[in-house]
C-alpha cells in the first residue's frame, strides 16, 4: 500500500501531498518523544498533533505518513513545513485506533 | 570521504527552529550515502538533544564530526545542569514543564531515547554549571 492508496479510502483526505511513500505499518502515539523512538520508519503515524514539532519528528523518524486523527488543527507553519520537508500529511474525522485499524486493515496488515 | 566537521547553536525556548540541526545533519547524511538505519539513529539521537537543550538548558551548542566509520555528536550547555543523572535517565522521568508538554513533550523519553540510539553515549553534569552529553553512531 502508498501513500497515494490511502487517499482513495473514503475517509482520508490530503493536507500535504509528497513524495509517494511505501506503508508498511502503523504506528499511533501523541506523545513526541514515544514516536520518535518507536514510530517505525515507513509507517502510517496516527496522531492529534498538527504542530511543527510533529512534522519535525516525522520527517526525522522518517514516517511515510502523518495521519492527523479527530480533525485535529494542522497549524500553517506546520503545513508549510511539511511541504518544504517532504512529509506527507492526510486528515480524518476517524479516531487513531479506527484509522489506524483501516490503514492496517486496506494494508493488509490485519485481516478485516 | 574526508571527515567533516559541523557546528550548531541551538537557542533557548524556540520549538519551532528545534530540529533544525538534525534536518540539516540528516540532508548532509543523506548526500553521502550513509544507510537509512545509521541516519535514523543519528537523527533521533540529535533531535531529542537539540530539545533537551531548548528546553531545559536556555539553549546549547552542538559539535558533530563525521568520519567515515561513525558520526560523533557533542551537545553542551551552560544551563542548571542535572541534579540526579541516573534518575534523568530513567524512561518516564520528566521535569519538562506544562507549556512544553502541551506541545507533545516531556514524556520523560528525552535521554533514554538518546542512548537507546546512539552506539556510544557519556553525560557529565554539574549543577549549576552544565550539561555535555557526547554520542556517537557507527555507519
Amino acid at each position: 500500500m502508498t501513500t497515494t492508496d490511502l487517499l482513495k479510502l473514503e475517509a482520508f483526505l490530503p493536507a500535504v501531498t509528497a513524495e509517494e511513500r511505501a506503508i508498511t505499518d502503523v504506528y499511533c502515539a501523541d506523545l513526541l518523544s514515544w514516536a520518535m523512538g518507536n514510530a517505525p520508519e515507513d509507517g502510517a503515524w496516527c496522531t492529534v498533533m498538527g504542530n511543527v514539532n510533529a512534522v519535525a519528528v516525522a520527517a526525522l523518524a522518517d514516517v511515510a505518513v502523518i495521519v492527523l486523527c479527530e480533525n485535529a488543527e494542522l497549524a500553517e507553519d506546520a503545513k508549510q513545513k511539511a511541504a518544504g520537508q517532504g512529509v506527507n500529511i492526510v486528515t480524518t474525522a476517524l479516531p487513531a485506533f479506527k484509522a489506524a485499524l483501516a490503514i492496517a486493515q486496506a494494508a493488509g496488515l490485519v485481516k478485516p | 570521504m574526508a571527515d567533516i566537521h559541523l557546528e550548531y547553536v541551538v537557542p533557548e525556548d524556540d520549538f519551532t527552529r528545534a530540529g533544525e540541526a538534525s534536518a540539516d545533519l540528516k540532508a548532509r547524511l543523506k548526500k553521502l550515502g550513509l544507510s537509512s538505519e545509521a541516519i535514523r539513529k543519528v537523527s533521533i539521537s540529535l533531535y531529542e538533544g537539540e530539545i533537551n537543550l531548548a528546553i531545559h538548558a536556555k539553549g546549547g551548542r552542538i559539535s558533530v564530526d563525521v568520519a567515515p566509520d561513525n558520526v560523533h555528536m557533542c551537545l553542551r550547555d551552560d544551563g542548571p545542569g542535572i541534579p540526579d543523572v541516573a534518575l534523568a535517565m530513567r524512561e518516564g522521568y520528566s521535569t519538562a514543564p506544562d507549556e512544553v508538554r502541551s506541545l507533545g513533550f516531556g514524556a520523560g523519553m528525552g535521554l533514554p531515547n538518546m542512548k537507546k540510539y546512539a552506539d556510544e553515549f557519556e553525560i557529565e553534569s554539574t549543577v549549576g554549571v552544565g550539561t555535555t552529553v557526547c554520542m556517537r553512531v557507527f555507519v
